[in-house]
């Protein structure tokens, strides 16, 4: 599975963002959320989608192998991992975060929330052949 | 607090008024729409109570912040804006913003302080005290209407920037989280979310003519020919760029796109239907573009929409008639001519020339005129009509004069009641399909007391929650939902119908307040100008149509009879003990205003 953005669709609501707090760390606080709504105006007058989309590029870099593919998906094992936020700097999507109350940095773990809440189809999850195709 | 803190001696302009900044117990939360921001003052417009509200993301943010209200009293030394980022609080200068536009600083501002950061800007108009300066933010929501802008520029205040990184408690968060995406497939499988949204509130337009409500030609009509070049429809076929939604909005009204006229293009997000109603109707703009050039003005400059298109409408009639002339205005102005509205609106942000004098608003300035254009000087208390024409619309009429912030159809809208049966939401009404036929004489009848109340409480508690109802009021989602939300958040049970309590309370004691800061305050406060109850409709579905000064007056007796208030439309002793405002009455009493 994957997530795939659908931009054109995205009003910048941001209750993807919310969703994403709930779920993986049960606050409502939206800036731990582990996607990115960027809100470009007053020009071009648009939103862009920045989620995770499993590339690995932040295991490719973890100096301690501390990010491991499970299922499809890259996780950080918070025992292995130093803190050195390498995987941040090389994110090409930005969406590696440091977080504020924690010396590990979090990703996402494509629990689809933020799909299953967009009202606008604007995240969806697809199979990997699927987003291929596309 | 405004009631406790601010006595009549104290002007909306002095330091010692309050601009109060605040969210509700829903703001920020997981459920639709909970983006809420609102503005209370003592008003410019009205010399009574005031407030006004956006969406957009900054209330969500403050509470992120930790703050559920911000209350600004005071005025700094030199231009100056708030800067919040969690618990760091600081007042920062402002010199390098002050005298740019909204759109402009709100840039600039997130330029320097980055993009997280939630910001409210003023324009000129606010600086410069013009009293229907609005605030502004996320590139196109406002707080717009009752002069709160005005009160933030008379405290030397461009700006509020907030960034919250915080998480806000839940009384039952796995409960709320379950209930809240429930809310939003409920919503989502209403019919009107997918037959409101795409257009949004300037879907209005072809029904708001279709059964002759539309202002236009300062209200001496209520159809305008050319609508269908002004609609929703044109919207999405020649402005469109995005939808554009509030905090968790899975509705969005917001429509951003890019006009281009013979006065400049530019980006803007909207017209909505009130800015399509008065400028494109009221000031008779012939195209989408020109509407949307002018919304971008006003944005810029920090203007509210509906009270420029009142002025503007009513200056272009003063000139008309000869009672403003050429040399006054500074050049010659009409219906229908972008420029007219361009110089107009510049002219008021900066209170140069004649705009000083239409930066008082429609009331004050029509009474420094006189000459008989108080006739046509659309307000009610000084705050300019809204968008709904209402010569054969008893209900709608009843709720513009009694709403508390003065003529403004956020407390109640009854249209419903006035030009069709049963329905249960907005889309219902878009949806039915109204043609131009000659509309029946409505009835002039007591229930319009009891459709007003109840709107007005239903909306107010909306506002009171700190959440948009336009899920409720346009689609028909339930508000049992909200009260179910509101006891998983809290953790304080309530019925809906047991928070409906609470907006008769605030409905007792914004009228208290207003009668106690509006000199002379009596039933001739709530009247409209002379052309609503006196001029027949000119042409379109309502002509001939008229309420009588006779059915005025019923309406606000029923009202008031239905209220509790006395003939003048002052609060009885009883009324406002049943509510519980004990500390009204000692303090009426001892003002001698019962």
């Amino acid at each position: 599975m994957e997530l795939r953005p659908i931009h054109e669709n995205c009003s910048g609501c941001s209750i993807c963002r919310l969703a994403c707090a709930i779920e993986n760390f049960q606050e409502v606080n939206p800036s731990k959320s582990l996607l990115r709504i960027e809100a470009r105006f007053p020009a071009p007058g648009d939103y862009c989608i920045h989620v995770c989309d499993q590339c690995g590029e932040c295991a490719d870099n973890c100096p301690e192998d501390a990010i491991q593919l499970q299922d499809g998906v890259f996780i950080v094992d918070q025992d292995a991992c130093t803190g050195c936020m390498i995987c941040v700097d090389v994110c090409p999507r930005d969406v590696m975060f440091e977080q504020k109350h924690s010396d590990i940095p979090a990703k996402c773990v494509l629990c689809g929330e933020c799909a299953r809440t967009c009202p606008r189809n604007a995240i969806v999850l697809v199979e990997e052949q699927e987003s291929e195709v596309a | 607090m405004l009631y406790d803190e601010i006595p009549p001696e104290i002007g909306p302009f002095d330091a010692e008024n309050m601009l109060i900044v605040a969210t509700g117990p829903l703001t920020g939360h997981f459920l639709p729409a909970s983006g809420k921001t609102h503005f209370g003052t003592k008003s410019p417009a009205t010399g009574g109570y005031a407030d006004s509200n956006m969406g957009g993301h900054f209330g969500p943010h403050l509470k992120y912040a930790g703050y559920d209200v911000l209350v600004i009293t005071g005025k700094a030394e030199s231009p100056s804006y708030l800067f919040i980022s969690d618990d760091m609080v600081e007042v920062r200068l402002a010199a390098e913003y002050w005298g740019q536009g909204s759109i402009t600083a709100e840039k600039d501002l997130k330029r320097q302080l980055g993009d997280e950061y939630q910001i409210i800007t003023i324009g000129p108009a606010g600086e410069n005290r013009v009293r229907y300066a609005c605030i502004s933010h996320d590139f196109g929501r406002q707080a717009g209407r009752t002069g709160v802008g005005a009160v933030m520029g008379s405290k030397n205040l461009k700006a509020i920037a907030v960034k919250g990184t915080g998480s806000i408690p839940v009384a039952d968060l796995k409960e709320a989280f379950a209930k809240g995406k429930e809310a939003y497939q409920k919503v989502k499988a209403k019919p009107g979310f997918e037959g409101w949204t795409p257009e949004g509130t300037a879907g209005l337009t072809n029904w708001a003519n279709e059964v002759g409500v539309f202002p236009t030609r300062n209200f001496q009509t209520s159809y305008a020919g050319h609508y269908k070049n002004i609609n929703g429809k044109a919207i999405l076929d020649r402005l469109k760029i995005t939808d554009k939604g509030c905090f968790g909005c899975p509705t969005p009204c917001g429509k951003y796109g890019h006009t281009r006229t013979s006065s400049g293009a530019a980006y803007v997000e909207g017209p909505e239907y009130e800015t399509i109603a008065l400028f494109g109707g009221n000031c008779l703009l012939k195209t989408i573009e020109e509407v949307a050039f002018a919304n971008y003005l006003c944005d810029e400059l920090g203007i509210d929409t509906i009270s420029a298109g009142v002025v503007i409408a009513w200056t272009i009639e003063c000139f008309q008639k000869g009672i403003l002339n050429s040399q006054e205005i500074g050049r010659e102005i009409d219906f229908s001519d972008l420029d007219t509205v361009v110089y107009l609106l510049n002219k008021i942000a900066n209170r140069e020339g004649i705009g000083d004098l239409l930066a008082e608003g429609v009331k004050i300035a029509a009474e420094k005129t006189g000459n008989g254009s108080e006739q046509f000087a659309i307000h009610v208390k000084g705050l300019e009509w809204s968008g709904y024409e209402c010569r054969n619309a008893p209900s709608m009429m009843l709720a513009y004069l009694t709403a508390d912030v003065g003529a403004h159809h956020n407390r109640a809208w009854v249209l419903g009641h006035d030009v069709a049966g049963a329905w249960t939401s907005v889309h219902d009404l878009i949806a039915s399909g109204a043609e131009h036929e000659a509309q029946p004489k409505a009835v002039v009848s007591d229930r319009s007391a009891q459709y007003v109340i109840a709107s007005q409480h239903t909306r107010s508690l909306f506002d009171a929650l700190g959440n948009c109802r336009l899920q409720m009021m346009e689609l028909g989602f339930e508000e049992e939902h909200y009260a179910e939300l509101y006891s998983l958040i809290t953790g304080r049970t309530k019925t809906w119908e047991e928070l409906l309590k609470i907006s008769e309370r605030i409905w007792q004691l914004t009228r208290a307040f207003s009668v106690r800061e509006i000199d002379n305050f009596d039933r001739n406060i709530d009247f409209p100008p002379g052309r609503l109850y006196e001029e027949p409709i000119a042409d379109g579905p309502n002509q001939g149509h008229v309420l009588s000064k006779g059915d005025i007056h019923n309406l606000l007796t029923w009202y008031y009879n239905k209220r509790g208030w006395n003939e003048n439309g002052i609060p009885t002793k009883e009324t406002l003990k049943a509510a519980g405002l004990q500390e009204v009455v000692e303090d009426f009493e001892a003002r001698g205003l019962f």
